[in-house]
């Protein structure tokens, strides 16, 4: 029983890693979190802003813009619970659209997905932590 | 032992599968979908049966640009037609980027054409889809977005096979399918893809070829 769990655990460490092996610099809680992250990532935020964070036209924009992640990072577990409305720059180009919020979403699975996205396309190294999510929520304005 | 051998089985199969689609290529032409019912005519004297397929009838709705527009502008072109509207939270993304992708590829070729149906007869007016057209990045007439009666839009769906339903439980509102329906020069059914499954939009690319070079 013991060994089967370990074996699991090793699998899934395993699994983590390679997936992440193109960023050597992650912790495995990290590798962990974007790995959760990545399925979240594709039922909730895909559709607009595509698989690889490309987003739209100028209907989605992209997720890509290492800056804006780095500048907004408080303020993005606000963007995913309440969602997002009225000019946003983005890679030097101004979006009119609406995000919709999704307010269903639990601290943790948040930190799933935003660690996911600032690590994969974003240029953090570091876990968007469950903490981090809840000061974050307190703070939206 | 037993599995090696049933994977060479499989392997051999599948060899034989790739190959024969391979010289068949040429050929193959794409199924006539829908209904269809026969005709009996009498020409000279002789009794004919003429087969008749289901097609997509007479139609006129309003487009991004105010202007009312008809299944006349499609004729003996190849067009793709969708179900979609602008504040669609689920599939529609995904869809239209997929769509996109097609009308990139052919672009300058106005042999081919996209049709694009909002089934929020509410909110989607002309102004709403014109601005939705140029944030997407379509900037020719290839690509029409349409608007019409919930009756028409709704009605028209039907014809082409695709499920639409106002819906409040729906996300967005609207419940419908995700389909890429795939029109030839005579308005019949010749294909239906998930516009949200890459693999299906794959065969979309490669039956729209096919579609083109038959006459
Ligand atoms: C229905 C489409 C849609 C969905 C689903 C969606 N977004 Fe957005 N997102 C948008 C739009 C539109 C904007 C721009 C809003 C504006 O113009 O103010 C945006 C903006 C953003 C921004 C800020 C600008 C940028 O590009 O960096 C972030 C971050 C973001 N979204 C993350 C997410 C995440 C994470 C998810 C999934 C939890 C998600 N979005 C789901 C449509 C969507």
């Amino acid at each position: 029983m013991r060994k089967n769990l370990i074996a699991v655990l090793g699998v899934s460490v395993t699994y983590a890693l390679a997936v992440y092996s193109c960023q050597p610099n992650v912790s495995i809680e990290t590798a962990q979190y974007a790995v959760n992250g990545q399925k979240l990532y594709g039922v909730h935020c895909q559709n607009c802003h595509g698989a690889k964070g490309e987003g739209l036209g100028m209907l989605y924009p992209p997720l890509t813009d290492t800056a804006y992640l780095a500048t907004n990072r408080a303020a993005l577990a606000c963007i995913v619970k309440n969602g997002l409305e009225g000019p946003v720059i983005v890679d030097g180009k101004t979006y009119e659209g609406a995000m919709p919020g999704i307010p269903q979403l639990s601290a943790v699975e948040i930190a799933y997905i935003l660690t996911y996205v600032t690590t994969r396309f974003g240029n953090s190294t570091n876990t968007y932590s469950q903490d981090e999510v809840k000061e974050a929520l307190e703070q939206c304005q | 032992m037993i599995k090696s051998s049933f994977h060479n089985y499989l392997g051999a199969l599948l060899f034989a599968v790739t190959l024969h689609s391979c010289t068949g290529d040429s050929q193959k032409k794409l199924p006539i979908i829908g209904e269809r019912a026969t005709e009996e005519r009498i020409v000279d004297g002789q009794t004919v049966v003429d087969t008749v397929y289901h097609q997509i009838p007479p139609f006129t709705f309003l487009n991004q640009d105010s202007v009312l527009i008809s299944d006349k502008d499609f004729d003996n072109k190849v067009y793709i037609a969708n179900f979609f509207f602008t504040h669609c939270p689920s599939i529609c993304p995904t869809m239209q980027r997929n769509m996109l992708k097609v009308y990139e590829k052919y672009r300058g070729n106005h042999d081919v054409a996209f049709l694009s149906h909002s089934i929020d007869f509410k909110y989607d007016s002309p102004s709403v889809l014109k601005s939705y057209a140029k944030k997407l990045g379509v900037d020719d007439e290839r690509w029409q977005f349409v608007t019409g009666t919930k009756k028409d839009i709704y009605g028209i769906a039907e014809k082409y096979l695709v499920y639409t339903k106002e819906d409040s439980a729906a996300p967005g509102g609207y419940d419908h399918q995700g389909y890429l329906v795939l029109i030839d020069q005579n308005k019949r059914i010749r294909g239906a893809y998930d516009g949200t499954n890459d693999e299906q939009v794959a065969q979309l690319m490669e039956d729209l070829g096919i579609l083109l070079k038959e006459q």
